[in-house]
C-alpha cells in the first residue's frame, strides 16, 4: 500500500468540480484508491462518497492506494490536484 | 377538446405549435420479487446507459450553448452514475435477495441523500439534489417513464410548465421553443423576465396549463393578450397566423427607430435604456436601439455557482459589458441578494419576511469581505467606459455614506496598487424604500442620479408581497400614492441638478409612459425589447401636454381613475 498526505489549496475545498476531477484521476487505475479526511476514509472511485466528505480548504486529506498499480495511481492523483490546483503535498509530520 | 386558457401576457409575441410538456411523472417504487436475477441486472445496466446518454446529450448541449462551467454540474451526474459505492449495493442486493432494481437503487440512493442532508454546509445538501435527479432518471427508465428535458428538445414547441426554473429557461433552445405557459409566475418573475429577454412569447400564470394541456396537442399562446388556445380550429390557426403576421410587421415599423433618438413630439429629449442580467445581453440591447443600460443586475454573477465570483471574473464581465456599450452609459447595480434570490454556499439563515430582511446593501455593508471585491471589480472597469455605480435598497442617509466611504477607500488602494481608476464615475442609489424617496431631496445632496425600482417601491407602499397572489390586486403601479412618491423623487433631484432614471417594469409600460414623462423622468430602463415600441409611443406624445396629465393624475384618488385618465388623454 502506498500513502500520501495533501493540502487542500483549492479556494471552495473539494466540492462538485475537484470532486469530479479526483475520482476521474481515481477511477484510471485497477487499485483500491481511498480518501480520508476528519477520521472517515472512503472510496476515492465514489463522487458520492467523495462529496459526502465536506472536505474544506486548508484541509488536510490522506490518498491510500493498494493494488498493482498504487504506485502509478499515487503518481496520477497528485498530478492531477497540482494541475488543477486542487492541492499540494504536504510533509507528514 | 377546444378550450382557452386565460393568463398574463409576459412576452409579447404569438407562437403556435406543438406542447412539450415540461412535468415531472410520478415515480412510483414498490418492492417486489422478481425471478431472473440475471435479466434483473441487464434491466438496470440498460437504465442507467440510457440514463448516461441522455446527460451526455444534455451535457454536451449545455457546454456549446452555456459554456463549459455551467455543464461541470452535469459532468458530475455522469460519475455517480459510475459511482460504485452507489450501485454495488444494488447489483447486490438484486442477486443475494431477488429484489427489483428500481427499489434497491432507490434505498442506495437515498442512504447518500440521507447523508449529504445531514451535512453542516447548505452546498453539500444542495448535492442531495442532484443525486436525486440522476436516481431519478434511471428509475424512470427501470419503469418505462421518460424523464423530459429542454436540452433534447429537437423539433419546434411551445413548452408547458408549472414554472420555469432559472436551470430549465437557461437551457431553452431558442431554435426549437416558440413560446411558453406557466401555472404560477407574474409580470416580474423570474420566467417572465427571461422569456422578454430571449424574446420568445409566453404565458404565464394560466393556473391549470399542466391540468389541461396534453404533451403532442397543438397550442396557441398569444403573449400580446395573454391567452393560450389548446387544440385551435383550423379557421383559428388561420386567424392568429394574420395577428402574428401583422405583429410582426410593426416589430418591423419600430426596428426602423432603432438609430434614431427618442424626442417627444414638442421636442424634448428622454433616454431609453435597457436592464440586462449577463454580457450576453448587450448585444438585445444594441439591436433594440437601447441609449443606455439602465440596470445591469450583478446577481448572476453570484447565483449558479457554488461559490463566490472572484475579482477577476467580475472584473471581466463589467469590462465586457462597458466595452460592448462603447462609451454609452451603464449603471451596474452592486449585489442585490436576498429576497427571493437566494446564495446557498452563503448559508443566510431562513427569515420570515426575507423582502423585508437582510437583503441588499444590508447584507453587504454587513459582508464586506463580499462588498469590497465587487467595489474593487468596478472601480477597475471604470476606464472601460461611462460606468454608473447604484447601490439597492439604501433605507438611510448613512447607509449611503458608508457605503460610498467604501468604495472611495477601495479607490485609494486600488491606486496605490498603481491601477487606473476613472474620475468620470457616476455614483446614485435606487429607490425602493418609501423613506429614501420621502427624504430624496436630503439624498439629492450627495448622490448624482437616483434610479427608482418599481417593483419593489410599489410592494413596499402597499405593503403586498408581490410574489403572493391574494394581495397581487394591491400591486398598483399607478396608484396616485406612487405618482406622488415618483413625483417626489423627480423633483427633489431636478431642484439640485441630478437625473432621475426608473428601472423598474413600469418604466416600459405604455400606460404608465404619458404620466412618467409628464413627471419629467429623465430616463425609463426597460426590457430591451420594450424599447423600439416605447420609442414610438413617445415620439407621439407631448412633454408639456403629459406634464398637465400627471398633475391631475396626482390629484385622483384611485388606480382606476388614473388608468381611465391617461386613456381619454394621450
Amino acid at each position: 500500500m502506498v500513502n500520501k498526505t495533501f493540502t487542500v489549496i483549492e479556494e471552495v475545498g473539494i466540492h462538485t468540480r475537484p470532486a469530479s476531477i479526483l475520482v476521474q484521476a481515481a477511477s484510471q487505475y485497477k487499485a483500491e484508491v481511498n480518501i480520508e479526511y476528519n477520521g472517515r476514509s472512503v472510496n476515492l472511485k465514489s463522487i458520492v462518497g467523495v462529496m459526502s466528505l465536506g472536505v474544506p480548504y486548508g484541509a488536510q486529506i490522506h490518498i491510500a492506494a493498494a493494488g498493482a498499480d498504487e504506485d502509478m495511481a499515487i503518481q496520477g492523483i497528485e498530478e492531477a490536484l497540482k494541475s488543477e490546483g486542487l492541492g499540494e503535498p504536504c510533509e507528514v509530520i | 377538446m377546444r378550450s382557452h386558457l386565460k393568463g398574463i401576457g409576459a412576452s409579447a409575441g404569438i407562437a403556435i405549435a406543438k406542447a412539450f410538456r415540461l412535468v415531472e411523472p410520478e415515480l412510483q417504487v414498490t418492492k417486489q420479487r422478481i425471478g431472473n436475477k440475471d435479466a434483473e441486472e441487464q434491466r438496470l445496466r440498460q437504465a442507467i446507459s440510457r440514463a448516461k446518454e441522455e446527460i451526455e446529450e444534455i451535457t454536451d448541449y449545455v457546454n456549446r450553448e452555456l459554456g463549459a462551467d455551467k455543464a461541470e454540474i452535469l459532468a458530475a451526474q455522469t460519475l455517480v452514475l459510475n459511482d460504485p459505492e452507489l450501485l454495488n449495493p444494488v447489483f447486490e442486493r438484486i442477486r443475494t435477495e431477488g429484489i427489483n432494481a428500481e427499489f434497491a437503487l432507490k434505498e442506495s440512493a437515498d442512504h447518500f441523500i440521507s447523508m449529504l442532508e445531514a451535512l453542516e454546509s447548505e452546498y453539500m445538501r444542495e448535492r442531495a439534489k442532484d443525486i436525486r435527479d440522476v436516481t431519478k432518471r434511471v428509475i424512470a427508465h427501470l419503469l418505462g417513464l421518460s424523464i423530459t428535458d429542454p436540452g433534447l428538445i429537437s423539433e419546434e414547441v411551445v413548452i408547458i410548465a408549472e414554472d420555469l426554473a432559472p436551470s430549465d429557461t437557461a437551457r431553452l433552445n431558442r431554435r426549437y421553443v416558440k413560446g411558453f405557459t406557466t401555472d404560477i409566475g407574474g409580470r416580474t418573475s423570474h420566467s417572465a423576465i427571461m422569456a422578454r429577454t430571449l424574446e420568445i412569447p409566453a404565458v404565464v400564470g394560466t393556473k391549470q396549463a399542466t391540468s389541461t394541456i396534453e404533451h403532442g396537442t397543438v397550442v396557441i399562446v398569444d403573449g400580446l393578450e395573454g391567452e393560450v388556445i389548446i387544440d385551435p380550429s383550423p379557421e383559428t390557426v388561420a386567424q392568429y397566423e394574420a395577428k402574428k403576421a401583422q405583429y410582426e410587421t410593426q416589430k418591423a415599423e419600430w426596428a426602423k427607430l432603432v438609430h434614431e433618438p427618442t424626442v417627444t413630439k414638442d421636442g424634448l429629449h428622454v433616454e431609453l435604456a435597457a436592464n440586462i442580467g449577463a454580457p450576453v445581453d448587450v448585444n438585445s440591447v444594441l439591436e433594440n436601439g437601447g441609449e443606455a443600460i439602465g440596470l445591469y443586475r450583478t446577481e448572476f454573477l453570484y447565483m449558479g455557482k457554488d461559490r463566490l465570483p472572484t475579482e477577476e471574473e467580475q472584473f471581466v464581465a463589467y469590462k465586457a459589458v462597458l466595452e460592448k456599450m462603447q462609451g454609452k452609459p451603464v449603471v451596474i447595480r452592486t449585489l442585490d441578494i436576498g429576497g427571493d434570490k437566494e446564495l446557498p454556499y452563503l448559508e443566510l439563515p431562513k427569515e420570515m419576511n426575507p423582502f423585508l430582511g437582510f437583503r441588499a446593501i444590508r447584507l453587504c455593508l454587513d459582508r464586506q469581505d463580499i462588498f469590497r471585491v465587487q467595489l474593487r471589480a468596478l472601480l477597475r472597469g471604470s476606464i472601460y467606459g461611462s460606468l454608473r455605480i447604484m447601490f439597492p435598497m439604501i433605507a438611510t442617509l448613512d447607509e449611503f455614506r458608508v457605503a460610498r466611504d467604501l468604495l472611495l477607500e477601495e479607490k485609494e488602494k486600488l491606486q496605490k496598487e498603481g491601477y487606473e481608476v476613472s474620475d468620470k464615475i457616476q455614483l446614485g442609489i435606487m429607490v425602493e424604500i418609501p423613506s429614501t424617496a420621502l427624504m430624496a431631496d436630503q439624498f439629492a445632496k450627495e448622490i448624482d442620479f437616483f434610479s427608482i425600482g418599481t417593483n419593489d417601491l410599489i410592494q413596499y407602499t402597499m405593503a403586498a408581497d408581490r410574489m403572493n397572489e391574494q394581495v397581487s390586486y394591491l400591486y398598483q403601479p399607478y396608484h396616485p400614492a406612487i405618482l406622488r412618491l415618483v413625483k417626489n423623487v423627480i423633483d427633489a433631484a431636478h431642484a439640485n441638478g441630478k437625473w432621475v432614471g426608473m428601472c423598474g417594469e413600469m418604466a416600459g409600460d405604455p400606460t404608465a409612459i404619458p404620466l412618467l414623462l409628464g413627471l419629467g423622468l429623465d430616463e425609463f430602463s426597460m426590457s430591451a425589447t420594450s424599447i423600439l415600441p416605447a420609442r414610438s409611443q413617445i415620439s407621439m406624445l407631448s412633454a408639456s401636454e403629459m406634464k398637465e396629465l400627471a398633475n391631475q393624475a396626482l390629484q385622483l384618488g384611485t388606480t382606476e381613475e388614473v388608468i381611465e385618465l391617461v386613456k381619454s388623454g394621450s
